[in-house]
C-alpha cells in the first residue's frame, strides 16, 4: 500500500501545475453565450497542450494517460477552477465510443475534430418517456436505401444548440427484445428536420435542451458498432461518464468545504456545535468520496475489474455537494433565500446531481444487483 | 499510488482470514460468549503466530511490521468475532511503544509482543475513573490515557481496583479501572499519535464487524422469500444493502488511509485518525442495525449470531472516542478554529 505519487505519476502531476500556472484558467464569464466561448477557448488551449484526449489512446491523437493520471488531472482541474471544456461530451463519451466501436473511416473522420473542439457532440439517449429505463426509448429510425429515416423526441441533451454531431440511440427493430433492436448513429444536428428547444431549469438558465426529430436522415455510414448492437455501445459511454466524476469531483467539493468554513465564521456560527459536526460529517464523507474512488482505480489497473467501492462516489459526491449547499443556505438565515447569491444558485443546481448520470436510486439497483449478486425486481 | 495490500500484506489477510474461520466457528463463539471467557489456547497460538507483536519493533521482540498489518488482523479477528485479547494487547503495545520511554519500552514490550505480560490501554476521565477498559481484569499493564488532557500513566495491574463490567458485548472483557492514589508513573512521550494509532486499530477491527454482517444480510435477503420472492428483490430491502456497503467500504477505506498513513505519512495521521473513528463507529452501528432489520424477526432472536456482532459494533463506537468526538476533532483540525 501506497497512497503517494509513483516518479512517473509525480513527474505528471508536476508537468500540469506549472502548465496550469502559466496558463491560468481565469475567471469564467457571464451569460450563457459568453461562458462558451470561454469553454470553447479554454479547450483549444488543452488540446494544443495535448490534454484534450488525456484517456485517448496516443495514435488517436490522445495521451494514453493511466486511470491515475486521470484523476491527478481531474483533481488539479478543480484545484485551479478550470471550466469544463466545450466539448465535453465529445471528449468523454463520444470519441471513446468511436475508438471502441467505430469503423477505420469513423475514425479518421470524427476524432480530430472532436479534440478541436471544431465540431461539439451532444447526447440523445433519454427520451421523455424514457429516463432511468433506457432501454424502452421510442425514437425510431426506418432503413431507407442507404439511409436511416428517424423520427422520435429526445430530452436533456446539453449543448444540443451548438452541436454538430449528436449520439443518437434510436429503435431500428420494433418486434426485438427491448434491450436488443437498437441502434447508435451518429446524427447530424445541422438539418431542418432536428430541431433544438431549449429547456428552462429551476435555476433560470438554460443548459439542457430537448430535440424534437421529424423524418431526419442519417447515412448508413454513420451507424456505430453495427445494427442491433445500441444499447450495448451506449452502455460503454455511461460507463465512460461515471469513470470521469470521482477523484475530481471529490476535489472541487473539497474546495466548496473550505468556501463554506468560510461564510460559518463570517456568520458568526463557526462555534455552534451543531454545525461543527454538521460539517465534519460533510468533510469526513468527502475524503471518503475521494479514498473509494483511488481505491476503486487501483483495482480497476491491477484487476482490469472495478471494485465494489468504485460504484461509490457518484452516489456520494451527490450527497454531498447537495448537504454541504443546503447547509450554506441555512447557515445565512433569513439572507440564504435571496436570489442573486453565488451559493442560492449552488443550492439549486444541486438538485439535479441525485439525477443526471444516473439517478441515485439506479445506482443503488446497480449496487444490488451487481456488486451484492441481489436478486433483479424485474 | 497503490491502493491496495502488498502481497505480503495479501498473504496475511488470507492466512488470518482461514485460521480464524477455523478457530472461530459461530457455535466457539457462541460458547465462550455465553460463558463470558476466553479460550487459553487460543492466545497461546496467537501469540505464537506473532501476532501480539506484529507491529512492535524486532528490537523488543516483536514482528516489526506496521500499523497496515495490524489493521489487518484487527479487522479479520473483527469479522469472526473472535472472544481474544488481541484489541486491548495492541492498544496496550501501541501505548507503550509511541508514547511511552525507553525505559518503559524495554521493561514492558517484550511480553507484549511474547502475548506473555498482556497490556491493555483506556481513557482516564477527571474524576479518576477509566469507565470501559477491555480485558483489564487480565493485563499485566494498564496504561491510562487523561482523556482530557495529553499526559497518560503506566500502571501495575496490582496497583489499581478493577472492577469487571457486564457490558452488551460479552465476546470481550471489560473493567472499570481505578488507580490507587499516586501509583503509575508518567508515559515518557507525545501521546497524540499513540490514541490515533488505537483509534485506527479500533476502526479496523469495526470495519470487519460490518463486512460480516452486511455478508449475512445479503445472503439472507438472497434467500429468504415473501410475497412468491427473495425479499433482497425489493428495493426497500437491496437500497438498505447498497447503503450498508457505501458505509462500509467508507469505513475501510479510511480505516486502511489512517493505516497507512501512521507509518507512512504521520502529519496526516491525526485527521484521516479522527475521520476513520468517526466513520467506523456510525458505520459499526448503521450496518450491524440494518443487518438485524433485514433479517426481520429472526434477527432479533438470542439464537441467531448476528446480535454478538451488532453488540460488539456498539462497544467498540464508544472505545478511544465516540463519533461525535472524532467529528468535533476533524472540525477542529479543519479550520473552524
Amino acid at each position: 500500500m501506497d497512497l503517494t505519487l509513483s516518479p512517473s505519476e509525480q513527474a505528471f502531476a508536476d508537468e500540469l501545475r506549472g502548465w496550469l500556472a502559466e496558463n491560468k484558467p481565469g475567471e469564467e464569464p457571464s451569460g450563457d453565450e459568453a461562458a462558451w466561448d470561454f469553454r470553447l477557448a479554454w479547450q483549444r488551449r488543452l488540446h494544443e497542450q495535448g490534454y484534450a484526449g488525456l484517456s485517448w489512446p496516443e495514435e488517436f491523437g490522445g495521451r494514453g494517460a493511466t486511470l491515475i493520471e486521470q484523476a491527478i488531472f481531474g483533481e488539479e482541474m478543480a484545484r485551479a477552477k478550470a471550466p469544463m471544456a466545450a466539448n465535453l461530451l465529445g471528449l468523454v463519451m463520444g470519441g471513446p465510443v468511436v475508438i471502441a466501436h467505430g469503423t477505420q473511416e469513423q475514425k479518421q473522420r470524427y476524432l480530430e475534430p472532436i479534440l478541436s473542439g471544431e465540431e461539439i457532440w451532444c447526447q440523445g439517449f433519454s427520451e421523455p418517456e424514457s429516463g432511468s429505463d433506457l432501454a424502452s426509448l421510442k425514437t425510431r429510425a426506418v432503413k431507407d436505401g442507404d439511409e436511416w429515416v428517424v423520427t422520435g423526441q429526445k430530452v436533456w441533451t446539453t449543448f444540443a444548440h451548438h452541436a454538430k454531431w449528436c449520439m443518437l440511440v434510436a429503435r431500428t427493430d420494433q418486434d426485438a427484445p427491448k434491450h436488443q433492436g437498437m441502434t447508435y448513429f451518429l446524427m447530424d444536428m445541422e438539418q431542418e428536420a432536428v430541431q433544438v428547444r431549449p429547456l428552462r431549469q429551476i435555476t433560470g438558465e438554460e443548459e439542457f435542451n430537448e430535440l424534437f426529430i421529424e423524418e431526419a436522415r442519417i447515412p448508413d455510414a454513420n451507424v456505430v458498432g453495427g445494427v442491433g448492437n445500441g444499447w450495448a455501445v451506449a452502455i460503454t459511454t455511461l460507463m465512460h461518464e461515471r469513470a470521469g466524476l470521482g477523484a475530481g469531483s471529490a476535489a472541487s467539493v473539497k474546495i466548496a468545504l473550505g468556501q463554506l468554513i468560510e461564510l460559518a465564521k463570517e456568520n458568526g456560527v463557526a462555534d455552534d456545535p451543531v454545525i461543527r459536526q454538521k460539517i465534519a460529517a460533510l468533510l469526513i464523507e468527502t475524503e471518503a468520496l475521494r479514498l473509494n474512488a483511488w481505491r476503486g482505480l487501483t483495482q480497476i489497473m491491477k484487476t482490469g475489474i472495478p471494485g465494489p467501492e468504485g460504484s461509490l462516489p457518484k452516489l456520494q459526491w451527490s450527497a454531498v455537494n447537495q448537504g454541504l449547499t443546503e447547509l450554506a443556505v441555512a447557515i445565512q438565515g433569513e439572507e440564504g433565500v435571496l436570489r442573486d447569491s453565488d451559493w442560492t444558485y449552488r443550492f439549486l443546481r444541486a438538485r439535479a446531481n441525485s439525477i443526471e448520470g444516473g439517478t441515485t436510486e439506479i445506482l443503488k439497483n446497480i449496487i444490488a444487483e451487481r456488486v451484492l449478486n441481489l436478486p433483479r425486481l424485474r | 499510488m497503490n491502493f491496495d495490500f502488498s502481497d505480503d500484506q495479501q498473504a496475511i489477510k488470507r492466512t488470518a482470514h482461514d485460521l480464524l474461520a477455523d478457530r472461530f466457528k459461530p457455535d466457539t463463539v457462541r460458547e465462550l460468549a455465553e460463558g463470558e471467557r476466553y479460550d487459553d489456547a487460543h492466545w497461546g497460538e496467537i501469540a505464537e503466530l506473532g501476532w501480539a507483536g506484529i507491529a512492535i519493533d524486532e528490537a523488543h521482540g516483536g514482528q516489526g511490521l506496521g500499523m497496515v498489518e495490524l489493521a489487518i488482523l484487527a479487522e479479520e479477528l473483527g469479522y469472526t468475532v473472535a472472544p481474544v485479547p488481541f484489541l486491548s494487547n495492541a492498544a496496550g503495545g501501541i501505548a507503550i511503544q509511541h508514547a511511552g520511554s525507553d525505559a518503559q519500552r524495554e521493561r514492558l514490550l517484550p511480553g507484549i509482543a511474547s502475548g506473555d505480560a498482556r497490556a491493555t490501554a483506556g481513557l482516564l476521565r477527571r474524576n479518576g475513573v477509566a469507565a470501559l477498559v477491555p480485558d483489564a481484569d487480565s493485563a499485566a499493564t494498564i496504561v491510562l490515557f487523561d482523556a482530557e488532557g495529553a499526559g497518560g500513566i503506566v500502571l501495575d495491574a496490582a496497583d489499581c481496583e478493577i472492577e469487571p463490567l457486564a457490558t452488551i458485548d460479552q465476546t470481550r472483557r471489560y473493567a472499570r479501572v481505578t488507580p490507587r492514589d499516586g501509583a503509575g508513573e508518567p508515559l515518557g512521550g507525545d501521546t497524540g499519535p499513540a490514541l490515533d494509532r488505537i483509534a485506527t486499530v479500533v476502526s479496523a477491527e469495526i470495519v470487519g464487524v460490518a463486512q460480516k454482517t452486511l455478508e449475512m444480510a445479503v445472503e439472507y435477503a438472497r434467500d429468504r422469500q415473501q410475497f412468491g420472492r427473495p425479499i433482497g428483490a425489493y428495493q426497500g430491502v437491496s437500497h438498505r444493502c447498497a447503503d450498508m456497503l457505501r458505509e462500509t467500504e467508507s469505513a475501510r477505506s479510511t480505516a486502511y488511509w489512517a493505516a497507512w498513513a501512521a507509518d507512512a505519512e504521520p502529519e496526516t495521521l491525526p485527521i484521516a485518525a479522527a475521520m476513520a473513528k468517526a466513520l467506523a463507529s456510525d458505520a459499526g452501528w448503521n450496518v450491524t442495525a440494518s443487518a438485524l432489520q433485514v433479517h426481520g424477526g429472526i434477527g432479533f432472536t438470542w439464537e441467531h449470531d448476528l446480535h454478538f456482532l451488532l453488540k460488539r459494533a456498539k462497544v467498540d463506537g464508544a472505545l478511544f472516542g465516540s463519533a461525535s468526538q472524532h467529528r468535533e476533532r476533524v472540525a477542529a483540525l479543519s479550520g473552524l478554529g
